[in-house]
């Protein structure tokens, strides 16, 4: 392969890795505390694209403060979701709890469906993004070189909260003993829909950044992005913050570069991100940064 | 050992005389509606119980079926259709050598589907039952997406995105509802014998199990591989039903209706994962009124095309907070149940006179 291209390709991957990063914080968030997967996370994003896109397109707000809502109103999302399936649901089966995930994000992905329909739209792209620069015959969009640089401001918040306040404090101590911390007179289900809303934030904030990058949205479009993100955040360690940030950027590193290096096998590409989790739960089931054993 | 044992067998052949009779009524008279949402209940009752083997009685969570379906629905298509047919449809790409030749008559076809899917299972069983839990079902979620990419890229097999189009349409009631009987038994035998037992043992305490000298891997690998069998039946009366099969038929939607089946009826279950086959599918059909414009007096509700899904949705979710249960719990139908219920009313109509 060529520097150039190699280099055009890696941009594309670590763009791609850092969206898959994104989203992986919040499924590892709400594993470490809840040891639930949630599926719905990945259409929890989808909303996300969607408030974005509504408040551009419906009340003509700019697109800054459209965006911001939309993360506000993504967060408020999670909580509700939280509040209204998985905490009743808290003290069941853990099969139980994983089936209302199941259900929840049919739901999402069904209302969106019937409310916004099934067409594509188009999102639309800031100006201040959408230049392309050319160095050293390598092209490519402003907001390639933004991507990567939001997120690991988001990062670096989540950390903040996750080490450094009281309330990330409690997530911590949940994550090792529900029912001590309980007993320590903290609120848990204050922590939880906290650690939900967080999760979902960095979501939508992935979401509207892949919205840009692909500029389509559809009610389907969480689907993929949210398993291959479960990836990262397994392929990172699953409970670890970092860690997924690093297994989102490896999944979209290799995606990337195994389609470039055999663009015979692009047809595939969906298919890259399982066989890897299939081989991480062979050889190293606690992923790459990890310490808790999968049950 | 159950009570009149004797008694109960015989009334279980003359329920399925009677299921028989019914049937022979409805290939007489009933309009081809109702033949199709009769084939489709069957074909449900098949996946669903099958399903139910693996999921609710060896509690073992997984999201595959859309995959095991695929594959015996491709299985059984390639061989049912003609060699001339099968050149016609793939006109991209020739079809792979001994495929294009090959050629058999449905049952056998269903047969080869069953076969080629268990061994899928079978293979697959060992590095997804590494696994456990919630990690367990995101395995096999990606496995059901990776046979559908497969599926979509391998065109001198699948034919791509194309599909197989023109399969004939031998899947008729006495197929779908025979093949549904046959799998039913042969589950609840499987379940009532010492490996079934063994399958729920695994359910309850896994470490427990293996205490008492139960290999829960052999016994997981026995339910996953039996469940992909008649899945893979499953599949090939799907394909000669609908005649037409392409990978975005096998998307995780599939599995999404079979799992809220198996919930309906109780994780657990056999014959509740039938009756309740049974259920969604007909208010599937019924339910169908909320995509059609309601004209209510003076309200006018336009029609909303995937309303039904919305309601399954909320549907699932209700029943996990409200009724975990299900319909049947784990118990199964049982004639002694039934009759203990009429003896009340005999009694009483004894009395009267």
């Amino acid at each position: 392969m060529e520097p150039t291209v190699f280099a055009q390709q890696l941009i594309n991957g670590i763009s791609l890795g850092s969206l898959y990063g994104l989203i992986a914080i919040g499924y590892t968030m709400v594993y470490g505390i809840l040891r639930l997967i949630n599926f719905a996370h990945g259409d929890v994003m989808m909303m996300g694209c969607f408030f974005a896109f509504y408040g551009i397109m419906m009340f003509s707000l700019p697109w800054w403060a459209s965006f911001i809502i939309a993360l506000v109103l993504t967060g408020l999302l999670g909580v509700l979701i939280d509040r209204g399936a998985y905490r009743p649901v808290r003290n069941a089966p853990r099969i139980s709890a994983l089936i209302t995930a199941i259900g929840v994000s049919f739901l999402l992905e069904n209302a969106g469906l019937v409310v916004f329909g099934g067409r594509q739209k188009a999102f639309y792209r800031p100006e201040i993004f959408s230049e392309v620069h050319t160095i050293g015959g390598v092209r490519f969009l402003e907001l390639l070189i933004w991507v990567p640089i939001i997120t690991l401001l988001i990062l670096a918040v989540i950390l903040f909260i996750i080490y450094k306040t009281k309330v990330g404090r409690a997530m911590r101590c949940i994550s090792h003993d529900m029912e001590t911390t309980r007993l320590m007179g903290v609120d848990v289900n204050r922590v939880i829909a906290i650690t939900f809303a967080v999760g979902s934030v960095a979501a939508a904030a992935g979401g509207i950044m892949w919205a840009m990058r692909y500029p389509q949205i559809n009610p389907l479009m969480g689907i993929i992005p949210g398993l291959k993100a479960f990836v990262a955040a397994v392929l990172g360690g699953i409970g670890n913050v970092a860690g997924a940030m690093i297994g989102g950027l490896l999944l979209g590193l290799a995606e990337i570069l195994l389609v470039a290096i055999r663009p015979d096998l692009s047809g595939y590409r969906d298919a890259i991100a399982f066989a890897i989790l299939i081989l991480i739960l062979i050889f190293r089931p606690t992923g790459l940064m990890g310490e808790k054993l999968p049950e | 050992m159950e009570e009149h044992h004797r008694r109960n067998q015989i009334l279980t052949v003359i329920a399925v005389g009677i299921g028989l009779l019914f049937l022979y009524g409805a290939q007489e008279y009933a309009t081809s509606y109702q033949i199709r949402i009769l084939n489709n209940c069957a074909l449900f009752v098949i996946l669903a119980a099958s399903y139910n083997l693996i999921n609710g009685v060896t509690g073992q969570f997984s999201l595959e079926p859309n995959a095991f379906v695929a594959i015996g629905a491709y299985t059984s298509a390639l061989l049912t259709l003609t060699p001339a047919e099968k050149q016609l449809s793939f006109i991209i790409e020739p079809i792979m050598w001994p495929l294009g030749v090959l050629h058999a008559p449905f049952f056998i076809s269903l047969l080869a589907a069953g076969v080629v899917t268990a061994f899928v299972g079978f293979l697959m069983g060992f590095p997804v039952f590494r696994v456990r839990g919630d990690y367990l079902a995101i395995v096999t979620l990606g496995f059901g997406e990776v046979v559908r990419v497969v599926a979509n890229n391998t065109q001198t097999i699948t034919n791509g995105p194309l599909g197989l189009k023109g399969i004939a349409p031998h899947t008729n009631l006495w197929w779908s509802w025979g093949i549904a009987i046959i799998t039913v038994f042969f589950i609840a035998r499987l379940v009532r014998s010492s490996f079934g037992r063994a399958m729920k043992a695994v359910k309850y305490d896994e470490t427990a199990a293996e205490a008492v000298g139960i290999n829960a891997f052999w016994h997981k690998m026995l339910a996953f591989t039996t469940s992909a069998f008649f899945e893979g039946v499953g599949g090939g009366i799907l394909a000669h039903l609908i005649t037409t099969i392409s990978p975005t038929l096998f998307t995780f939607f599939l599995t999404f209706n079979l799992l809220i089946m198996i919930v309906v009826g109780g994780l657990g279950s056999t014959t509740g994962a039938c009756i309740a086959a049974i259920i969604v599918t007909f208010g599937g059909e019924y339910l169908r009124f909320v995509e059609e414009p309601i004209n209510f007096w003076f309200i006018h509700i336009p029609a909303i095309p995937g309303m039904r899904m919305v309601i399954f949705s909320i549907i699932l979710i209700l029943m996990m907070i409200f009724a975990r249960n299900g319909i049947m719990g784990t118990k199964e139908f049982s004639w002694n149940w039934v009759l203990n219920k009429i003896k009340p009313v005999k009694i009483f109509l004894r009395k009267k006179p």
